[in-house]
């Protein structure tokens, strides 16, 4: 008996790019606490997937080669990989859609973004991913931005200061193979104010060397 | 007065400056580091008492109390390790992300003396999973460090050893509790450790640990260069300092911005963040500190201040002083239920209160955003907060029921209202009486 | 020691005591889920909270340190109050399906809902639905009942050793399971029916069986295994629906392995319910009368020299005694116990016996295991070893099949008994080890000496043992493990070749006309040679019975009063559950009848009587539960015969779902060999 992945893979390696990084990870650790890398090799293999597939998601024959790379129990793996919601542990599209609809972005418009998210990715809702393949849309949970309310994350960028139309922008020209620059989406000066900082303005500073 | 920009710390925290070390030096970073640490550790640890700083991740404890509980020596030889929280998940906060991607040689150097200060030689920086650019640059920072000598054997010339790791999360709010970190850094599901032990006697790997938040750990270096009496300046005693506040939500300008404690909040909402959208009297609630301080409504805003101890006075807290501003279009019920399920999403599950109660909370606070319920439900749900407070491993659930508690405390009127609402609408305007509808008996406490 | 008082009530507990533990001993029960003493704390189920003076909150008495002076109250209003509105959590997402849960009646949540509980909910949101995990063939899942404890995660990771369940998933949604739904592989799990406090894990052969009132509880003891374990066989009727395990501290703990505790369908199936005489080639039924005449007919006149008996792994102390009885009287010393052709020396108790004891292996400090696989051969036995290892240095080094999964770090050292010699010689690095520690222990299995240099091994293993300091007025470290619940008592019974008598292989060889079956089933039949008149005397139609030219139908250990020996000779009685079906019998009254029917009669009439004879042959048989520990007095060793051949240790049991009648016959175990012996299943899914 087994899990119902239908789209499991058979087996997963690691690649030379991936081996390259593990080696820098388990570095980090003392020795024999090599399980700390656990979350780390877990993106190693995500990434991996996405870049190899294009869907940037962990199998289970992954889950079990990070075990197996770590010497621990699958299980203890399933556990990190299942607790963590930053593991897909089902195929993606190949943009990660991520709509934050925590009270600080929602009080700030994320409706709207989701509403844009929809209708420009041709998406159904939460946990849907587009025929295309092109976007998988999920809501996270507040992704700590909160004064450029509100976020859309796609994949690891955080696009900010988002309406219903600057959303729409982003996701086709996302389709159009662009990928705009992270950050404020109305040129905001990372999280001063609009219009610009009216601190910091005057901090003293050493002669240059 | 407002506090000028020679006394702030986060000097670049909006990154109009470069954050690589040949301008932080410029700025001030790794200004006689080696200096410092030749005070020694005693010195260091009585610096940081005397300055009044305390925790900044949301609990407020004192730090330099917290740094004195690691262990002097290791006869066991077990190394003790600084841990640094940068799992920032609160809602409402983005302080740290701020630091280490525009700031992070002021983390950097506060890990260093923290180290000394709490006698480990090495450190990880907790970086929650979703801040992946921002950790590219703290980890670029740290590898510039290590290039200059800042880092690493003989730390910055100062005869001290010290190595210091990122390690990323993967989207867990309860990796911010610090035992639940030190789990997740363990390689392990962020479940917050019974206590005791605590972690200055068994933290991470067995070893004693001290975990730390991002600003206090940043704020250090500028408070060992410029003295405790500096910092304590600020604010109002045993609230002393400097804080980035974190306004947001209904305001014009959202914000983050370093100003003094004890600020009052409409002078920090009207002078840093262009005042509330539609004007002071449009204000309807503000959350002063994160998700997880109860919400006090406009009259207690008029005048509270923005520290410790003046907002638990208004049962609420300073939190991670991340300002969440509510205007008077705010469905506040619909607000605080989708925090309701921000916690029963975050929930790790291990305690049966915290794994039951937040669904069961969530799931009355949608039913009151409809007004799909019986006023005695109200009471129900106030029950429900309090059968959930105090009763687990870790204060997660506290903090994920203070926000309903709050919405009670201050609201009950708008949510009794909703549901009178709900059933004029469904009733063809007859409201039923609760006391027949319910049949709902409080619960029977003693 | 630290004192604290409880409800008043000052008791004296030592420093690190938790104070659940000295509200236990302060008599005050605390409710508890997810504790449980033979696991590590995990705190989460909060419904140990008690009251302690000047903490804010109420905290978890499991996971609380106690302090000197401290002062707990177990029933004040806070407490009270905060065990109500845990419950009530307990039982949002809890189904109310009490009346068809199998364990309704027996539930720790339902008899802490009548003490902690409202009696109306308060919620009315969906419950939760769980789906249901498959964790084998044993164990049946029902996960909407699931309080999330973890007592199965932690039995699973630390006790069986075998971390393949985990919780994932969290919050609310956290679900137990294997994530990949395969069967846990360990030979322990039905403990987890046992630690689970809710319906969650459940008994899958036992579902919607019984209610635990409709059943008669008999207080026993288990035999498939040579540990003992003591057991309840609970029956109605003349069935037995369950077998579970009773705590012994110095044995099994509270454990029990699951071909004991899930084979007892084999009990109803393939039994001998009625006498069978071979006529004209045939076996055809008979009555007593008939085939006790028949056989009294055949072996009148025959001399005793020509007359032999084996007896098999499962027997009680009782029936081997008469037998012997019986053969001595008609003029036999051709007996034999060792079926397996095993070279033990029955002529010093503490050469065959597992001399440290059971609870010895929580004191040792190096093992040594030779040609032996525990984890098989006595599941909760190897648990102990476990433990012994995870809480502390015991290194463990195995002799035998390589590639072992013991469920701990075990050196392997070499398949075969060259390996010995280097140890012996002390040129192997892990004879200094043996050398070093305090309480060196070595494990022989019984499978190891039998084979044609087991005389040789038996005494290299017994000169080891000697050699490294095992054997020491105060430690005794050599010890064979048995396979059997039978196998020591026919040892200590003496049912070996009397002066002059023949061994198994004599008697099988044509070494006699008449050979007397005890329930021995442990060889193959076909070895018998063609002209002997068998008679089989046991409770199953299993390999040996369709050799035999007379059946007497016997009792399985559930039906009849036994006296059994375990590995570590420990005298222990079963007890009667059910009565023997059909026309079966008590062993050793069908024995005292054949007697009858010879002309012989045998000096016992009653269950007493024959007891009284096996305690004048040989008086441990009076140590009821007990047995003699202790050191060495004399290192002389077994009867060195023969050298060591040089050839590897072969498993000992080829399966050990089926390795006894009564498994051959379980329907259960025939599934459980079916799973776990199929080939691993590839990590890929279908």
């Amino acid at each position: 008996m087994s899990a119902p992945h239908q789209q499991e893979p058979t087996d997963f390696t690691f690649d030379a790019d991936s081996e390259a990084q593990i080696a820098k990870i388990v570095a980090r650790y003392p020795e024999g606490k090599q399980a700390s890398a656990v979350i780390p090799l877990l993106y190693v293999a995500q990434k991996q997937m996405g870049r190899l597939t294009g869907s940037a998601w962990v199998p289970r024959v992954a889950m079990d080669a990070v075990a197996v790379k770590l010497s621990m129990a699958p299980i203890r793996v399933y556990e990190v990989a299942t607790f963590y919601f930053m593991f897909n542990t089902k195929p993606m599209g190949r943009f990660h859609l991520q709509v934050c609809g925590t009270t600080p972005c929602w009080l700030r418009g994320s409706d709207d973004v989701l509403r844009a998210c929809k209708d420009a990715g041709h998406l159904k809702g939460y946990g849907d991913t587009s025929e295309d393949g092109l976007f998988t849309l999920s809501e996270v949970e507040c992704l700590g931005a909160c004064v450029n309310a509100p976020i859309l994350q796609v994949d690891d960028d955080y696009y900010e200061d988002l309406d219903y139309d600057r959303t729409v922008k982003l996701i086709e020209s996302l389709k159009r193979g662009e990928r705009p620059a992270p950050g404020s989406s109305i040129g905001r000066q990372t999280s001063a104010p609009e219009g610009g900082p009216n601190t910091l303005l005057d901090i003293p500073m050493m002669a240059k060397e | 007065m407002a506090l000028s920009d020679k006394d702030r710390i986060f000097t670049n925290l909006y990154g109009l400056h470069d954050w690589r070390l040949p301008e932080a030096r410029r700025r001030g970073n790794w200004d006689g580091t080696a200096a410092i640490i030749a005070k020694g550790r005693d010195w260091i640890i009585e610096e940081l008492k005397q300055s009044g700083l305390r925790g900044r991740g949301g609990a407020g404890f004192p730090t330099g109390l917290k740094w004195s509980f690691m262990p002097k020596a290791n006869p066991d030889g077990r190394p003790s390790y600084l841990v640094v929280n940068c799992d920032e998940s609160e809602p409402g906060t983005c302080k740290d992300r701020d630091i280490i991607r525009h700031d992070p040689h002021t983390l950097i150097e506060g890990c260093l003396l923290a180290g000394v200060g709490m006698g480990a030689h090495a450190g990880y920086i907790y970086v929650r999973g979703e801040y992946y650019n921002e950790h590219l640059v703290l980890q670029a920072a740290i590898d510039e460090a290590y290039d200059a000598g800042l880092l690493g054997k003989n730390a910055a010339g100062s005869g001290w050893d010290f190595d210091l790791y990122v390690h990323r999360g993967a989207g867990a709010y309860i990796c911010g509790e610090e035992t639940a970190l030190i789990e997740s850094l363990e390689g392990k599901k962020g479940m917050p450790r019974l206590k005791p032990p605590f972690p200055a006697a068994v933290g991470l790997y067995g070893c004693p640990t001290t975990v730390n938040n991002v600003e206090t750990i940043a704020v250090v270096p500028e408070i060992m260069r410029r003295g405790a009496s500096w910092f304590a300046s600020f604010g109002r005693p045993k609230n002393s300092g400097t804080k980035v506040f974190c306004i947001q939500g209904h305001v014009n300008k959202p914000c983050n911005v370093e100003a003094e404690m004890s600020i009052p909040l409409r002078e920090l909402i009207d002078r840093y963040a262009g005042g509330v959208r539609g004007g002071w009297d449009n204000l309807l609630a503000v959350i002063p500190g994160g998700s997880s301080t109860p919400m006090i409504p406009k009259a207690v805003c008029d005048d509270v201040l923005m520290d410790f101890d003046a907002l638990r006075e208004q049962r609420t807290g300073l939190g991670t002083a991340a300002v969440i501003v509510m205007d008077k279009s705010t469905d506040l019920i619909k607000a605080i239920a989708r925090l309701a399920a921000f916690y029963k999403h975050e929930s790790c599950g291990q305690c049966t209160p915290c794994r039951e109660g937040m669904g069961w909370q969530k799931r009355l606070m949608d039913r009151m955003v409809e007004g799909r319920a019986e006023i005695a439900e109200i009471d129900v749900l106030e029950s429900v907060t309090r059968q959930i407070e105090g009763h687990t491993i870790c204060a997660l659930a506290d903090g994920g029921v203070w926000p309903v508690q709050g919405l009670i405390r201050h609201f009950r009127p708008m949510m009794e209202e909703r549901i009178q609402q709900y059933h004029a609408k469904k009733n063809g305007g007859v409201m039923p009486h609760a006391n027949q509808t319910s049949g709902v008996p409080p619960l029977a406490a003693e | 020691m630290a004192k604290v008082t409880i409800d008043g009530i000052e008791v004296e507990v030592p420093n690190g005591a938790s104070v659940l533990q000295a509200c236990e001993a302060a008599g005050k029960e605390i409710p508890r889920f997810c504790y449980h003493e033979r696991l590590s704390v995990a705190g989460n189920c909060r419904m140990c909270l008690v009251e302690v003076e000047k903490a804010p909150k109420p905290v978890a008495s499991c996971a609380y340190p106690v302090a000197d002076g401290m002062k707990v109250f177990t029933d004040s209003a806070m407490v009270r109050n905060a065990r109500r509105n845990v419950m009530e959590f307990l039982l949002i997402n809890h189904p109310l399906d009490c009346p068809i849960c199998d364990q309704g009646g027996e539930c720790d949540l339902q008899d802490q809902a009548v003490a902690f509980g409202r009696d109306g909910s308060r919620y009315r949101e969906e419950k939760r639905a769980v789906k249901d995990k498959y964790l084998g063939p044993l164990v049946k899942t029902i996960m909407t009942r699931c309080i999330q404890c973890t007592r199965c995660v932690r039995f699973a990771t630390e006790v069986a050793g075998v971390p393949e369940l985990g919780a994932t998933g969290r919050g609310e949604n956290m679900q137990i399971g294997t994530y990949v739904e395969k069967a846990l592989t360990t030979e322990l799990s039905g403990n987890l029916i046992d630690i689970c406090p809710v319906g969650a894990l459940t008994s899958r052969p036992y579902a919607f069986v019984s209610r635990p009132w409709e059943l008669r509880k008999t207080d026993s003891i288990d035999v498939l295994d040579a540990v003992g374990a003591a057991i309840r066989v609970d029956t109605r009727g003349p069935e037995v629906l369950r077998i579970i395990p009773r705590t012994n501290e110095d044995v099994n703990e509270e454990w029990m392995a699951d071909r004991g505790r899930f084979s007892f369908d084999g009990l109803k199936r393939k039994r001998l319910d009625r006498p069978w005489i071979r006529r004209e080639g045939k076996l055809q039924p008979a009555t007593w009368p008939e085939a006790l005449e028949h056989i009294a007919g055949k072996l009148k006149g025959m001399p005793g020299s020509r007359i032999g008996a084996v007896a098999g792994d499962l027997v009680d102390v009782e029936s081997v005694y008469a037998l012997k009885a019986l053969m001595n009287a008609l003029g036999s010393q051709n007996l034999e116990c060792r079926q397996d052709g095993a070279k033990i020396d029955g002529s010093r108790r503490d050469h065959y016996l597992f001399n440290s004891g059971i609870a010895g292996i929580d004191e040792a400090d190096a093992l040594l295991i030779i040609g032996s696989n525990p984890r098989k051969e006595a599941p909760v036995l190897n648990a102990r070893i476990r433990k012994r290892w995870n809480s502390g240095a015991m290194p463990v080094a195995t002799i035998g099949e390589a590639g072992l999964d013991l469920t701990y770090t075990a050196e392997h050292l070499g398949e075969g008994t060259a390996v010995l010699d280097a140890l012996l010689d002390g040129s192997h690095a892990f004879a200094k080890v043996l050398g070093e520690a305090k309480k060196p222990m070595i494990i022989l299995g019984r499978g190891a000496v039998a084979r044609e240099d087991g005389a040789a091994v038996l005494a290299a293993a017994w000169a080891l043992a000697n050699q490294i300091g095992a054997l020491t007025p105060e430690w005794h470290g050599f010890n064979m493990l048995h396979l059997f619940g039978g196998q020591v008592g026919a040892l200590d019974a003496g049912f070996l070749p009397g002066e002059g008598g023949q061994d198994l292989a004599g008697m099988l060889s044509g070494g006699v006309d008449a050979l007397w079956l005890l329930g021995a089933d442990g060889f193959e039949p076909a070895f018998i040679s063609p002209g002997t008149f068998v008679i089989y005397q046991g409770h199953h139609g299993d390999r040996a019975a369709s050799r035999a030219d007379v059946i007497l139908p016997g009792a399985a250990y559930t039906e009849k009063e036994g006296t059994y020996v375990n590995t570590e000779g420990r005298v222990q009685r079963g007890r009667l559950a059910v009565f023997p079906p059909g026309e079966a019998k008590e062993d050793w009254r069908i024995i005292r009848a054949a007697g009858v029917a010879m002309g012989v009669n045998l000096p016992f009439d009653t269950l007493e009587d024959v007891r009284a004879g096996m305690v004048a042959a040989n008086p441990v048989f009076g140590l009821v539960d007990g047995r003699i520990a202790g050191g060495v007095q004399d290192v002389a060793g077994p009867a060195a015969g023969g050298t060591l051949s040089g050839t590897a240790f072969k498993a000992n049991l080829t399966d050990y779902w089926l390795a006894d009648p009564i498994s051959r016959a379980s329907e259960t175990m025939a599934e459980c060999s079916r799973i776990y012996n199929a080939a691993p299943v590839a990590q890929a899914a279908e």
